[in-house]
């Protein structure tokens, strides 16, 4: 056992690469239910994202191309789950773990082909000088554009649900459909747009698996990452601070479990594998033990089928 | 245009009617897929749904393959039906059936090479433990703090695949089998086996235990107070507490049950067609369970129906595979479509379809 | 005076059901016209076309003279029509500046739109903080948010759907008050209610609904509230009937009960103490969200509290839970009809199984009698003039009134010593409230104890005994209902709360 190989520079910043596909995910899911729904479907959207990404930068070479297309098959595959949920009622949990179930097939058909390839490479920021001084280099200037994009995209959707109109008709249409529809704002539209957008977070944070962080296509090889995402959104109370923080944490923790299985430590493999999902578990009764705040902070229609009736 | 009526009273008529169309289009929707396989699509069809059970050559194997399939997940999707209709969602299925089936084979291996005719009894009863244990976790989180079930059991099955793992190469690993990972195999000692009841039928105890509480489970929910308040839960759960049910009562009766069920459907597969702890233990069985359960509209007798559907899914898969190529994951999206399609479908059972002028409302 | 608003022969139907049939009248500038109809007599129809919600399947609309059809509510909005609804449409999560931008156009920044709040709100007496979560905010004040928002659209036309209901009597004369100055200022107003004193002292001009259709145009400073409401129901109404007895032994006591809410906005209730005696009935009054829920659930058992804190004839039972109470013949009949007294998508039958279990030997060894509960269903539908097919029907198919009288039909029938019931008439038509009322009536005179919690004051005043009020969930000290006049009735509701007389 080495435990001196455990580098804490290297593993802030790995940490980063860790946390960015479930960061992602839970963003676009955190939007998707301050409007009201509840999509569980996220690991489905999240490796249909990264098949789709997959193909496409390998066939492309250009990993961009493929990130764009993960995110447009994240989106195509949510509103699948939008039509149903939105168009026919359809109960909402059921048809996210359908979605879920449905992706899963999906993805592991199309990536038939693929498995055992490598992703091409992706562009990598590294600027001469800032980028090799010491401790901040590697944590702040060395990533893949995708990390500073989605930290782009929390300081977006923090700013936009709290500072603009569609924002505050987002959260009022999550807060009481009936109430927004009385105002005249078209609900099922709106709703149909969060969870594009959530889809498309979601398919972005499964290409950041396959082509960035393992880089490869396996089957199944988002592993629960969708449904960390999930847990992620309750754990931050749908804020979006507090998604990067608890996207950060559990990246964290993962890098530390896989380091210590790279160190040797004599704790069997499989309970560090574990780990993960247990505080996974732990953080989630602690923050739910907390009940005013969690029921406070939840959209109030969280969940619940909108039809107009007259 | 087009839009929905809410009807006065839920349509009988297309509750029945809605798993039969779902299925019909799933077909229709497959057997496009298929064909962009590159496949013949009637030909695919019917390899998956008729072939198995009445090709000359491969029913005479397949046929009893049906009941081992469906044994399993007619078990599990019937506990989670009953959670399902009241609102509480076990999506951990498939970690307390790895876990009843390391409990069930744990306890039974203790007692290696006892001939005990109480082995096998004993296995089933741990079995059982095992996966109501594992299901105990999110009720008593759910009760006691408010935990969300949903994640904390979907957590626990990456956990249970772990524990699997573990013990397959470590604690049950068959001290015989020459450093192999994997635990002594079942079908070796008679005393522990889940051998089948009639032979070359594929009726194992399991399916007769799943046959039994599909009877169990149908009187329960027609003639018993249980039922009832599960009903009633789900429908209005404040409709319910005004009834006098307990909620933190029937969360903890419907996750145990479901997580019993699960578990001994586990200890059935390990010490029957499976054989043995591995670690590729694990099949699937508790999430394809959850199609079963809304395929057969939470219904028993509509689950056992659902249950053989899908197991012929399973079996014709195979044979689409090994006939005509067709690969797996084709059918895994095939059985995620029938889900969709039904969910789609369930919209007439609670609303009309009007077509008629535009209705800004 | 000119007409500012003009219906020419709306019509909207729904399945089943004429909503609205050939509806023609005016609404002159500056005036208060109050559309006047029982509940289900179509007016919210009426007022959902006027705001663009529903479209009419036929007539026209023409407003200042212009041809008017609004697609949807912000079309109405931009014409110069405003609504303040029955039910809020209001965010309870989000701050009364947001909450007043939701219903705007082009709401300036939320800083100078939290100025301009600050200014109407002072220059029509309706002080409000628009920085406030309006979950925190009293019934009257979420009122206030909702007419601050129409008013900051200078409407030319404010629909107002029933705005008394939640208030208090004091409150009512403020927010008169407040509309006769909007009048004086020239706006029109349409105010819909079926308050007939309330419409005799603010209205300039009534149009009477009934069944969808006018069935009359009055002045009703005019007519008394005798005739206007035989307008409005179509025949003379009996007024309930109740023979003067001595009240027995005290049956129900509730003592220094103290209990949170369960729900995040929701009131706590604060050393609440009373009794009620065998063959009264005590009403208690209030406006909605000061404790009514959170009292029937402390009542019913729903939410059990102190052990000692409510006693049935001297014994404690504050601990048990709903069937526990049932068993010793405690019955509730809650506020929501749907999804709390009744199960929407559950046969009659099964409903009936709900609260009758206990009482009625429903069950066996935990088995289902289907053919007794079948039987209690149809007796209630029987006894209580339920219209509706069979009990095999679906508790949702039913109206508003029809479930009523089978929610208070229900338990009524189990023959309970005690029995409290949350808002017994609301939404339901006149000829069923009365009927209602007769029946917990009749239930006094056999002897039961008999807690009435309605926001309706003239109901109270017609069948309590003794009248109380909930204010912040505290309750006022019971007092004799004959003889209270309505303004000591608004004290005891907590006054005008913080609103003051606009200047």
């Amino acid at each position: 056992m080495d435990l001196s190989s455990i580098n804490p520079v290297f593993l802030i910043a790995s940490l980063m690469v860790a946390a960015t596909p479930i960061l992602l995910a839970a963003l676009g899911e955190m939007v998707v239910e301050k409007a009201g729904v509840l999509n569980l479907g996220v690991e489905g959207m999240m490796i249909t994202g990264a098949v789709c990404g997959f193909i496409v930068a390998v066939e492309s070479g250009s990993p961009t191309l493929g990130f764009i297309c993960a995110a447009l098959g994240g989106a195509l595959l949510s509103l699948l789950f939008g039509v149903l949920t939105q168009f026919l009622l359809s109960n909402q949990v059921a048809t996210g773990l359908g979605l879920t179930l449905f992706g899963l097939g999906l993805s592991a058909l199309m990536g038939q082909g693929y498995i055992g390839i490598k992703a091409p490479e992706v562009f990598r920021l590294d600027i001469p000088v800032i980028s090799d001084i010491p401790v901040l280099g590697p944590i702040l200037f060395s990533h893949d554009l995708m990390v500073y994009l989605s930290l782009a995209l929390v300081a977006g959707v923090w700013a936009g649900l709290k500072y603009t109109r569609a924002g505050m008709i987002l959260r009022a249409v999550g807060e009481n459909h009936d109430a927004a529809h009385a105002l005249g704002y078209k609900v099922v539209r709106i709703r149909l747009m969060a969870i594009a957008f959530g889809g498309a977070c979601a398919g972005l944070g499964g290409a950041y698996l396959s082509l960035i962080r393992v880089p490869q296509w396996t089957e199944g090889m988002t592993a629960g990452a969708g449904w960390i995402a999930l847990a992620l959104v309750v754990f931050a109370s749908w804020k979006a601070g507090r998604v990067l923080l608890g996207a950060y944490l559990f990246g964290g923790i993962t890098v530390l479990q896989l380091n210590l299985q790279a160190a040797g430590v004599a704790i069997p493999v499989e309970y560090l594998s574990m780990s993960p999902y247990l505080i996974t578990i732990i953080v989630l009764v602690i923050i739910s033990a907390d009940k005013s705040r969690a029921a406070l902070n939840a959209p109030a229609s969280l969940g619940r089928s909108f039809h107009a009736s007259n | 245009m087009i839009r929905l009526e809410k009807r006065p009273s839920p349509s009988r008529f297309w509750a029945a009617a809605t798993p039969v169309l779902a299925v019909i289009a799933t077909m229709i929707a497959g057997g496009i897929l298929f064909a962009a396989l590159g496949k013949n699509p009637f030909e695919a069809i019917r390899t998956i749904f008729w072939d198995p059970l009445f090709h000359e050559s491969f029913a005479a194997y397949s046929r009893p393959q049906l009941l081992v399939k469906a044994g399993p997940l007619i078990l599990i999707a019937i506990g989670l039906s009953m959670g399902f209709r009241a609102g509480i969602w076990n999506i951990g299925a498939e970690g307390q059936y790895i876990m009843g089936a390391i409990f069930g084979a744990g306890a039974g291996l203790a007692f290696y090479p006892s001939e005990s005719f109480l082995i096998f009894p004993l296995m089933v009863v741990a079995g059982a433990v095992g996966g109501w244990a594992w299901a105990m976790i999110p009720a008593v989180l759910k009760t006691k703090f408010g935990t969300n079930e949903i994640l904390v059991s979907l957590m626990l099955v990456y956990v249970a695949e772990n524990i699997l793992a573990s013990v397959s190469s470590g604690l049950l690993q068959n001290p015989d089998g020459m450093g192999f990972p994997g635990s002594r195999n079942f079908g070796q000692w008679p005393a522990a086996a889940n051998t089948e009841i009639f032979v070359n039928s594929g009726m194992h105890w399991g399916v007769v235990t799943a046959f039994i509480v599909v009877i169990f489970a149908y009187v329960m929910l027609t003639r018993h107070i249980l039922g009832f308040q599960i009903r009633l839960t789900g429908e209005s759960p404040r409709a319910a507490r005004f009834a006098g049910v307990n909620p933190t009562r029937l969360i903890l009766i419907c996750l145990g049950l479901s997580g019993a069920l699960a578990g001994m459907a586990g200890l059935f597969e390990v010490s029957g067609p499976a054989g043995q702890i591995s670690i590729d233990f694990g099949s699937g069985y508790g999430f394809t369970a959850i199609i079963v359960a809304f395929l057969g509209r939470l219904n028993p007798i509509g689950i056992l129906l659902a249950g053989l559907l899908m197991a012929l899914t399973y079996i014709g898969g195979e044979l689409a595979q090994l006939m005509l190529g067709l690969p797996s994951a084709a059918i895994q999206l095939f059985q995620g479509m029938l889900l969709f399609f039904l969910l789609a479908m369930d919209v007439l059972s609670n609303y009309r379809i009007r077509i008629g002028k535009t209705e800004v409302a | 005076m000119t007409a500012l608003l003009k219906l020419e022969g709306l019509t909207k139907a729904y399945p089943g059901v004429v909503a609205n049939d050939d509806v023609s009248f005016e609404i002159r500038k500056g005036e208060v016209h109050a559309l006047l109809g029982e509940n289900g007599a179509g007016k919210s129809t009426l007022v959902k076309m006027i705001y663009g919600l529903v479209k009419p399947d036929r007539g026209q609309m023409e407003f200042d003279g212009v041809p008017f059809a609004p697609v949807e509510p912000r079309a109405a909005r931009a014409t110069g029509v405003a609504m303040v609804f029955q039910h809020f449409s209001l965010f309870e999560a989000l701050d009364v500046a947001e909450n007043v931008a939701l219903g705007m156009e082009n709401p300036p920044s939320q800083r100078e739109l939290a100025a301009r709040i600050r200014e109407v709100s002072e220059a029509y007496g309706l002080p409000l903080d628009p920085h406030r979560t309006v979950g925190d905010l009293s019934a009257g004040e979420r009122q206030r948010v909702e007419i601050i928002r129409c008013l900051l659209q200078d409407p030319k036309l404010l629909i107002m759907d029933e705005p008394t209901s939640v208030l208090t009597p004091q409150e009512v004369e403020i927010l008169f008050q407040t509309l006769r100055k909007l009048q004086s200022e020239g706006t029109s107003i349409l105010y819909i209610s079926h308050k007939l004193e309330e419409i005799r002292a603010l209205c300039d001009g009534a149009t009477v609904l009934r069944l969808g259709k006018v069935v009359g145009r009055c002045d009703p400073r005019e007519k008394s509230a005798a005739e206007l409401a035989e307008m409005m129901v179509g025949s003379k109404l009996q007024p309930p009937i109740r023979d003067a007895h001595e009240p027995g032994d005290v049956v129900l006591e509730v003592s220094n009960l103290s209990q949170a809410s369960h729900s995040a906005f929701g009131t706590a209730l604060k050393d609440i103490s009373f009794t009620v005696r065998a063959g009264e009935v005590l009403g208690i009054g209030g406006v909605a969200g000061n404790g009514q829920d959170e009292l029937l659930s402390a009542l019913s058992g729903e939410s059990p509290a102190a052990r000692h804190a409510v006693k049935i004839g001297g014994e404690e039972i504050g601990h048990m839970g709903p069937n526990q109470r049932r068993q010793i013949a405690v019955l509730a009949a809650p506020e929501e009809r749907l999804g709390h007294a009744a199960a929407p998508g559950m046969s009659l039958t099964e409903n009936a199984l709900l609260t009758g279990a206990v009482r009625q030997g429903l069950t066996k060894n935990g088995f289902l009698k289907w053919g007794d509960t079948r039987a209690f269903a149809e007796l209630i539908i029987k006894e209580f003039d339920v219209r509706t097919p069979g009990p095999e029907n679906a508790a949702r198919s039913l109206s508003g009134g029809n479930l009523q009288k089978f929610v208070i039909g229900r338990e009524v029938l189990q023959r309970p010593e005690v029995l409290v019931v949350n808002q017994p008439t609301w939404g339901v038509d006149a000829s069923a409230a009365a009927a209602i009322r007769q029946s917990i009536l009749d239930l006094a005179e056999a002897g039961a104890a008999i807690v009435v919690i309605s926001q309706d004051l003239d109901e109270l005043m017609e069948i309590s005994d003794r009248f109380a009020a909930l204010n912040e969930g505290r309750m006022s000290k019971p007092q004799p209902a004959r003889g209270l006049t309505m303004e000591e009735i608004g004290l005891m509701m907590g006054g005008a709360h913080d609103m003051e007389v606009a200047s």
